[in-house]
């Protein structure tokens, strides 16, 4: 997909160097690190993160080089011919030690009550470098918490200074929240002026979540609401699971990236005590049924184009931030999520005939930023809170270990009906691409009466290319899109679209990179490396996303009978005034910091 | 927590404030060149300022403050009429330049960084101005003074107490 | 600040001709300054164009930053004023110069013809010069510099020791020209070399200066040609030099000296270096604590702009050249390279690793010539008299000649400038005239705070950037602090640990929390606190802060602490073991005393206590306890007797 200029590469010369005496190949431009681990030797690494964050801060990779007389930080000394390179020395050992040390004596020992525990980088560092003893001690840093925001708190205490985020959220999410703030001792990473992630242009999207090697950064825990709705025998509390969650949640109970666990999570939830167990994919295959009609009728007027679709919170906020200009041209269509709370709490509601305010919503989700969206006053259309709790895939988890349930081995289970039932169109929601795949499948079908048939259009909507554009003929009509996921992609695309360079008829931006399967609620496995894996690890789980859709009978989102159904019997037609009333929303032009 | 100061579009300083932007604007890495000249006109540099200067220039405001925040020449507190700052380099150091700090530490009953009750003082140190021969030293505004002893420092804050305004 | 004389906008130059042309139209007026006694013959002759002129004197006064602070300024007008009183304005210049490194005896005032030196000079000894001495030929004595031991008064600079030992190649046209007056440079043979060299082949230049064995100034002591080469070589289609001009090194002040009062000097050199590598664009890094430099080099860039030795067409070729100028903000790790250049292009000072360096990748990832200002300063006279004779002067492996600032306990503070290899006895005796007020010298401290503090066994050792590395400190900018009896080296130690912590950029753990550490150990120390093993675990620390850190500041924050630890062990055993600072410096080890004899029951001390540790009324005696006292001193200085002694407990 290299048409578009969107990404690059060149073949680069290859070089040799000696590696604790062994010899290696590595090609010029890549780091020793790097080199290292490809030929089997691993240098323990902290504040390296392959891609994003290459600026040799924690000193924790250092290495003998040459003859040089200081240490080297081996994740950014690039590679040279005939490098002699020595990566476990006493000396090398002494230092590295001595350093995690200096870290540890300025950091809380909270081990023992936080989120972190058995899955923190820090920690795992300590125990691999045989940490027994820490020599040194004297003041710690000490600022307060941040927890203000609806879907992430911050605890500067735990920061390391790793400069993950600062990096991740300018470069790849380009939302330039973080910076370090002052220097020396004092330093840590920081929104401007320390301000709550509440007060500046955070997209919540948690990416940074997701890199932040310990506790500081983290989402806010909300298991112990749900607990407590679960208890109330007064409330009847629904579940709805977003269409990534099935294939992630297995990776917090040891499984394999991509590996999928649809009817133990189904279980998982019945035995948590859910009154209801129902899937997002439900509504995802609603969202396209409405923003299909949407679409139609802007092709029938042709325009405003480009038509950009709306079911990532992180990518709306930032929009609402960045691109206020924009704004119009998004879909109106809620998030299947939303769109799922509102029909709860009327839909349904009717039909079991209980108050909607003793229904309880919770949504799982993949998603820090579904948290801000549940919280944002508009989406009250059935006259309270549309969802009342979004728990990512990490609280969920948290919420089966301390259930005790033996997850890997429950009996599979289904959900129930009818907000229940999906397609593969729905689930596919879950990967990058995966929305703008299932809205033309059922656009072409509507249009021409055939099933769409085109595996050559079909796969250059899939995979990991931070922008992804393909082109299809209709009839008569050509209809271009674009994919673009991490908003750092979607800054890309439409500047050029801003600019008059390109211009599309539909196009997809997931606020995550590789979608919600890289979503910052998603499972964090500090200690698989899932960054020094030389395959991306959201390939893995869209992957798995992919095969469901391929079992399942049911693959277009216009074939789910359930929604037909709720047409008939209670929103008429697609684009109605009550589906307009329950299913569509409206965005906001946010300060730009 | 933001604190109170508020820009004003028909302000002097926001004029020449305007003004210096639109001559460093093409500048390439103009930032810091900018806020000497945002922290000249106005004194420090309020949150409200550094917002404007981050939009003016198209940087992050995060990028903004993490440069403020790192140079010590910065100051995010107004700072009084007279602003002295006594070299805390080696050679004022050997020189007792430590005595003289806490001398005006204590009759302006302010530590470091902080302003005078009736703002007329700011107490900072500096590491070296160049004017090591003389040690020990200090500067009050443009004017350094040499050679100094703590009796000398008293004589020289009261001869600046003194000073009526206008003859800063 | 004060304002440039008028000077006549002159034509742009194009060739070396024109530049011998100005040179020629300043030659006498320097001549004055400099042949001493002989430039009477001149004077006398027919030939003199200042005659002519009926010009009979100039007055040197030099408006540094140090003199300035001496109220030179306040000198000067006096000054003018005098002789217009008197009728002089006309016959009299008045020259304002840079900085002539004896700052302690500013204000000065220097009498041409025969270079008369007078010091410390206030208002009302004006009119005595210009009654006395210009109209009635007499030298005042009393305004002469007077030999500290004999009290022989000096006439001349080249009487006095602090000048008679130096060699002046980077500071020759320091306190002698004007700097703000770019024909004076010009006829000091300014921006001859440049012309030379856009006549030669990069190559040879290039040649020249490694041949030189010129090393950096800033500290580190790289060959300067082969950074040179490097970046010459370096493949890029722009490239840029750059001036290290932030001198952080508390203590040291070369750099503002050369650019106060030599600004040009550098300012050629850069365009050389810009010839040299393939650079069209330059910038200067000066720390913003450095007013009177920074407008000293706008002047020179408009000024060399204006005579088109900057900008296009340089010499009429077609090599363009400019420079900008880039304001530091108060933080010392800026002057490190890397984080030198992202600051320059605007961001926070934060390095980062080498390789690549800047001389492949640099500013803006471009290839980039970073040298120090003394650096760059001995490039146009190394270029003019030949590399030979450059590396003729110094040691083997330390050619040429080093500027030092001497400052702390010593006579004579101030700037020097002497061959590579002079040792520090005579550096800090003989030039620096000693220690004053009889006491007895205990540690030099060189390379600020990076370097270390070495004792009187050590003295004889010649300086070069090996051997003061071997003796666990380094050459750094040349700064040399002086410390006597009554310093404390825990506590210095500590103080430059203050000072690194506080400078840190906070990237890296080591550095970052390593250093904060050592300084917490310190103050345990130095508060009586420690125990022995503690030591142990200090040195480790510092081994692995210099093993680990990531740029030189923290790569060499310990050496203070390592230095003094292998030297003056012993002090810090004394805290430690005896709790007591030998020095009387740690406060906490002080413990105060009333004696006697001496009080005179007036009841002061008491009042002023403020933990109200004293007891004692107008029949009985005073004591302390010194349970309750916290040491703050204050009954010692309100005592009229002198009878509250402050003892090393
Ligand atoms: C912490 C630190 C501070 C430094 N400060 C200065 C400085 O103030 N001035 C300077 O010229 N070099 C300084 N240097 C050295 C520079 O990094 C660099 O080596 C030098 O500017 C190169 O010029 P040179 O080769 O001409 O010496 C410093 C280095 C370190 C590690
Ligand atoms: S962040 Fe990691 S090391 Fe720190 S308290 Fe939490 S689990 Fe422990
Ligand atoms: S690991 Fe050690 S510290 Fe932690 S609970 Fe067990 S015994 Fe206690
Ligand atoms: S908050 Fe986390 S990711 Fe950011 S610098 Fe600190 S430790 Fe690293
Ligand atoms: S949640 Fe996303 S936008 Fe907000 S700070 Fe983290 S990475 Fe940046
Ligand atoms: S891509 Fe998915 S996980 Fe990421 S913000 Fe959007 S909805 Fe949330
Ligand atoms: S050694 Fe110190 S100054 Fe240098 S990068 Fe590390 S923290 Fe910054
Ligand atoms: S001030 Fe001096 S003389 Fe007076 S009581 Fe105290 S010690 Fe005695
Ligand atoms: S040193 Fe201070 S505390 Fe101690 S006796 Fe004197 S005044 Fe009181
Ligand atoms: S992993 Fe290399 S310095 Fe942090
Ligand atoms: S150390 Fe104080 S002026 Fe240099
Ligand atoms: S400033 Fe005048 S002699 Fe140094």
């Amino acid at each position: 997909m290299n048409k578009t200029g969107y990404s690059r590469k060149s073949v680069k010369p290859v070089v040799s160097l000696t590696i604790d005496g062994q010899n290696v190949q590595a090609v010029q431009g890549s780091t020793v690190l790097e080199s290292a681990r490809k030929s089997g030797v691993n240098i323990p690494s902290l504040c390296y993160l392959r891609e994003v964050n290459i600026v040799g801060a924690c000193r924790i990779c250092v290495v003998e080089i040459n003859n040089l007389p200081t240490l080297q930080a081996a994740c950014v000394f690039p590679v040279s011919e005939g490098l002699v390179v020595r990566t476990n020395t006493k000396k090398i050992q002494d230092a590295r030690r001595a350093v995690l040390e200096l870290l540890l004596s300025n950091h809380p020992n909270d081990c023992f009550s936080c989120s972190r525990n058995l899955n923190c980088e820090l920690q795992a560092l300590a125990h691999e470098l045989n940490i027994r003893e820490i020599r040194f001690t004297g003041d710690k840093t000490s600022i307060p918490m941040d927890t203000d925001s609806a879907a992430i708190e911050r605890e500067p205490e735990k920061c390391i200074l790793c400069y993950r985020c600062v990096s991740i959220c300018s470069k790849i999410v380009t939302a330039n929240v973080y910076t370090m703030l002052n220097r020396g001792f004092k330093a840590f990473a920081a929104p401007a002026f320390n301000r709550s992630l509440a007060d500046v242009s955070c997209t919540t999207c948690g990416q940074c979540v997701t890199v932040c090697p310990t506790a500081a950064l983290r989402e806010k825990d909300q298991t112990a609401a749900v607990w407590a709705a679960l208890a109330d025998p007064d409330l009847h509390v629904l579940v709805q699971t977003a269409p990534s969650i099935r294939v992630t949640i297995g990776e917090e109970f040891g499984m394999a990236y991509g590996t999928v666990m649809t009817g133990q999570m189904v279980a998982a939830l019945r035995k948590l005590g859910f009154d209801k167990v129902f899937d997002t994919d439900f509504t995802a295959d609603m969202t396209i049924v409405e923003e299909g009609y949407e679409f139609l009728e802007k092709l029938q007027h042709n325009g405003p184009w480009p038509h950009l679709s709306s079911c990532s919170p992180g990518w709306i906020k930032f929009c609402e931030h960045f691109y206020p200009e924009f704004l119009s041209n998004i879909s109106t269509v809620k998030s299947p999520m939303s769109m799922f709370g509102a029909l709860a709490k009327t839909f349904h509601a009717e039909a079991l005939g209980i108050a909607p305010e003793k229904i309880f919503v919770v949504g799982i989700m993949p998603c820090t930023a579904k948290k801000y969206e549940a919280a944002r006053p508009e989406l009250s259309d059935s006259g309270m809170r549309d969802v009342d709790v979004v728990l990512t895939t990490r609280e969920f988890a948290r919420m089966i270990r301390q259930a005790g349930l033996d997850f890997v081995h429950l009996a599979e289970e289904d959900f129930d009906t009818p907000l229940g039932v999906s397609s593969g169109a729905g689930t596919i929601f879950g990967a990058t691409g995966g929305v703008a795949e299932a809205a033309i499948r059922t656009i072409y079908e509507h249009l021409t009466g055939e099933e769409l048939r085109q595996p050559d259009f079909v796969q250059a909507l899939r995979g990991m290319d931070g922008v992804k554009v393909a082109n299809i003929k209709i009839l008569d009509k050509k209809i271009k899109l674009a994919i673009a996921h991490g908003t750092g992609n979607a800054r890309l695309l439409l500047d050029k679209i801003k600019k008059g360079e390109e211009m599309y008829h539909f196009i997809e931006i997931m606020g995550c990179p590789g979608g919600c399967v890289g979503g910052g609620g998603q499972p964090i496995l500090a200690k698989k490396q899932r960054w020094e894996k030389d395959r991306d690890y959201r390939m893995d789980r869209a992957d798995a996303l992919y095969r469901i859709d391929e079992q399942k009978t049911l693959r277009r989102a216009h074939q789910n009978p359930a929604v037909w159904e709720i047409y008939r019997q209670y929103l008429d037609h697609p684009l109605s005034e009550k589906a307009k009333k329950l299913l569509h929303t409206n965005y906001f032009r946010r300060g730009k910091f | 927590m933001q604190d109170c100061f508020q820009l004003n579009e028909k302000d002097k300083r926001f004029i020449r404030l305007r003004k210096s932007i639109k001559q460093l604007k093409e500048q390439r890495g103009a930032l810091i060149a900018v806020l000497h000249q945002a922290q000249e006109i106005y004194g420090f540099l309020p949150e409200k300022l550094q917002e404007h200067i981050a939009e003016e220039l198209t940087v992050p405001l995060s990028e903004v403050c993490g440069v403020v925040s790192f140079y010590s020449y910065f100051s995010m507190k107004p700072r009084g009429k007279y602003l002295i700052r006594v070299c805390l380099g080696t050679a004022c150091y050997v020189k007792g330049a430590g005595e003289i700090f806490a001398e005006l530490s204590e009759r302006l009953k302010i530590s470091i960084g902080e302003t005078s009750a009736d703002g007329k003082f700011t107490l900072e140190a500096s590491r070296c101005i160049g004017a090591c021969g003389l040690a020990p030293v200090l500067s009050i505004n443009d004017e350094i003074h040499g050679r100094l002893t703590t009796a000398d420092t008293v004589k020289l804050l009261e001869a600046y107490r003194q000073r009526r305004s206008g003859d800063a | 600040m004060h304002k440039q004389e008028a000077r006549k906008s002159h034509a742009k130059i194009k060739s070396i001709n024109d530049l011998a042309k100005i040179k020629e139209s300043y030659k006498e007026l320097l001549s004055m300054r400099m042949a001493g006694q002989q430039y009477g013959k001149i004077f006398a002759s027919k030939r003199s164009a200042l005659a002519k002129k009926g010009v009979t004197h100039q007055l040197l006064i030099c408006r540094g930053t140090g003199c300035d602070s001496s109220d030179s300024k306040g000198i000067r007008d006096a000054l003018k004023k005098e002789l217009q009183q008197a009728g002089r304005s006309e016959s009299v210049a008045v020259v304002e110069t840079g900085c002539f490194g004896f700052c302690r005896l500013g204000p000065i005032v220097v009498v041409y013809p025969g270079g008369t030196f007078y010091c410390r000079l206030q208002k009302n000894d004006l009119r005595e010069i210009v009654d006395e001495h210009i109209c009635g030929g007499k030298v005042i004595k009393r305004l002469l510099y007077h030999d500290p031991e004999t009290y022989e008064p000096h006439r001349q600079a080249e009487d006095i020791d602090f000048f008679k030992y130096q060699e002046r190649i980077v500071l020759q046209n320091c306190g002698l020209i004007n700097p703000l007056v770019i024909e004076e440079y010009i006829a000091r043979d300014g921006y001859l070399a440049l012309a030379n060299a856009l006549n030669s082949q990069r190559a040879e230049i290039i040649e020249a200066v490694s041949q030189s064995g010129l090393r950096g100034r800033g500290g580190g002591g790289y060959p300067t040609g082969r950074k040179w080469k490097f970046a010459h070589d370096a493949v890029g289609e722009e490239k840029y030099v750059v001036c290290n001009a932030d001198e952080g090194d508390p203590g040291a002040f070369m750099d503002r000296s050369i650019l106060e009062g030599d600004p040009h000097s550098v300012l050629e050199a850069m365009a050389i270096a810009g010839f040299a590598i393939g650079a069209r664009q330059g910038f200067i890094y000066v720390r913003a604590e450095y007013p009177i430099a920074i407008e000293r080099l706008q002047v020179a860039i408009s000024q060399a702009t204006e005579l088109g030795l900057l900008g296009k067409n340089i010499f009429g070729k077609s090599f363009e050249f400019n420079i900008e100028l880039r304001l530091g903000a108060g933080a010392f790790v800026c002057g490190e390279e890397t984080a030198l250049l992202r600051s320059v292009a605007g961001f926070r000072g934060e390095p980062r690793t080498r390789p690549p360096f800047p001389a492949i990748s640099g500013l803006w990832e471009r290839p980039t010539l970073v040298n120090n200002v003394e650096t760059l300063a001995n490039i146009p006279q190394i270029l003019l008299k030949g590399p030979r004779w450059y590396a003729a002067k110094g040691t083997e492996k330390s050619r040429g000649t080093k500027v030092f600032a001497i400052a702390g306990k010593i006579a004579n503070t101030g700037l020097i400038e002497v061959s590579m290899g002079t040792t520090l006895r005579e550096v800090i005796f003989q030039v620096g005239g000693g220690i004053p007020n009889g006491k007895k010298f205990k540690a030099v401290q060189t390379g600020g705070p990076s370097g270390g503090c070495l004792p009187e066994r050590m003295l004889d050792i010649p300086i070069d950037y090996e051997t003061l590395l071997a003796a666990g400190s380094m050459m750094g900018s040349g700064g040399l602090i002086i410390l006597d009896e009554d310093d404390c080296m825990v506590n210095i130690a500590q103080f430059y640990l203050e000072f690194t912590l506080d400078e840190s950029c906070g990237k890296c753990p080591p550095c970052r929390i390593g250093n904060k550490r050592l300084l917490e150990m310190l103050t345990k120390i130095t508060a009586g606190k420690a125990a022995e093993k503690d030591l142990a675990l200090l040195a480790e620390l510092c081994t692995q802060i210099k093993a680990a850190s990531l740029c030189g500041l923290g790569q060499s924050s310990p050496n203070p602490v390592l230095s003094t630890l292998h030297y003056f062990r012993e002090e810090y055993l004394a805290h430690i073991v005896d709790k007591q600072c030998p020095a009387g410096v740690c406060k906490e080890l002080l413990s105060y005393g009333i004696d006697q004899e001496k009080c005179r029951q007036c009841g002061l001390c008491k009042k002023v206590c403020p933990v109200s540790a004293i007891s004692g009324n107008a029949k009985a005696i005073h004591k302390i306890d010194a349970q309750v006292c916290v040491k703050c001193g204050e009954c010692a200085k309100k005592c009229k007797f002198d009878a509250i002694s402050r003892r090393r407990s």
